[in-house]
């Protein structure tokens, strides 16, 4: 699985967290990294606890409380970049980047609540401004191929298809120029 | 139960294996194992053969190994019809750091064209 092609050409520069927006619905939200704290952690518990099931992709989020807290303790990891969409005191939306072999594979889920307000592209710019701040050189993803929505966001934000071939799709992007 | 479980060398068709074995063992199901050559597998044939045998002598049964060469995913659908299998066994797909599982090239194929059941082992 490391044979994964990027675009050559490196992606435009994207704002790193803190930013605040009105959203297509008037609300203000704020994205922020997330910052490690309990309540930060009990509020996107409560998030994916409400998450419509049917919006899950390829397995998570996981159901029921103790999978989910499971699950948030490996993606919530030192090494790995986390930023969530604040609207006052609950989470909008959450982004996050895992490293693996090499590069950081991106997720991210939008609460039913607040999908279709623009809030999806201004977290994932937010991600990405984070990732590229911190040198993150190479992001990948898979998305079902029927969903339009959010293929057509990645490919806004840069993302070009690297494999077709399967049930999901694959995309990459580069944030950073490679090392050495 | 005559089942035909397909294994190639990806971690997941390991799973597969152990847990195939253990279910004939108890099932008593009729099991056949199909080692394919799986092109993103970095495990040789000869050692995923080596492993299944290993796998089938510790659990007691008696179950042929048997390799199949050219596509995987055709092959084992042909083999489950032409031998009148009930059912094919594969690894259930790998899945990230993220947690999210995908399925691989072989699975894919199978699921859409055996006339069997179809179980991923997860």
């Amino acid at each position: 699985m490391s044979d994964r092609r990027y675009p050559d050409a490196v992606a435009d520069e994207f704002p790193a967290p803190p930013t605040q927006f009105t959203d297509g619905e008037g609300r203000t939200v704020e994205v922020r990294r997330y910052e490690g704290t309990e309540e930060g952690y009990e509020a996107l518990v409560d998030m994916y606890e409400t998450f419509d099931p049917a919006d899950r992709a390829q397995g998570i989020p996981p159901g029921g409380e103790a999978r989910i807290r499971e699950w948030l303790d490996e993606i919530l990891e030192e090494d790995c970049f986390n930023v969530i969409a604040w609207h006052g005191d609950e989470v909008a939306g959450h982004a996050t980047l895992v490293p693996d072999a090499g590069a950081y594979e991106l997720a991210i889920f939008v609460h039913q609540e607040y999908q279709r307000a623009g809030i999806g592209t201004q977290l994932i710019r937010g991600l990405l401004g984070l990732g590229q701040e911190a040198g993150v050189e190479r992001v990948w993803l898979t998305v079902e191929r029927w969903n339009r929505a959010a293929v057509s966001l990645y490919k806004k934000i840069g993302f070009e298809t690297s494999d077709a071939e399967s049930f999901e799709l694959e995309m990459g992007l580069r944030l950073n120029p490679d090392g050495e | 139960m005559k089942v035909l479980l397909g294994i190639g060398g990806s971690d997941d068709s390991f799973r597969a294996l152990d847990r195939t074995v253990e279910r004939a063992a108890v099932a008593d199901d009729d099991l056949t194992v199909a080692v394919v050559e799986n092109p993103d597998s970095s495990v040789s044939v000869d050692e995923v053969v080596r492993r299944a045998e290993e796998a089938i002598e510790e659990a007691g049964i008696g179950a042929e190994v048997r390799r199949v060469e050219g596509d995987p995913g055709s092959g084992l659908v042909e083999i489950a019809e032409r031998e009148s299998f009930d059912e094919i066994v594969l690894g259930g797909g790998h899945t990230s750091p993220m947690g999210k599982i995908t399925i691989g090239s072989i699975a894919e194929f199978v699921l859409l064209n055996a006339k069997t059941s179809v179980t991923l082992v997860r």
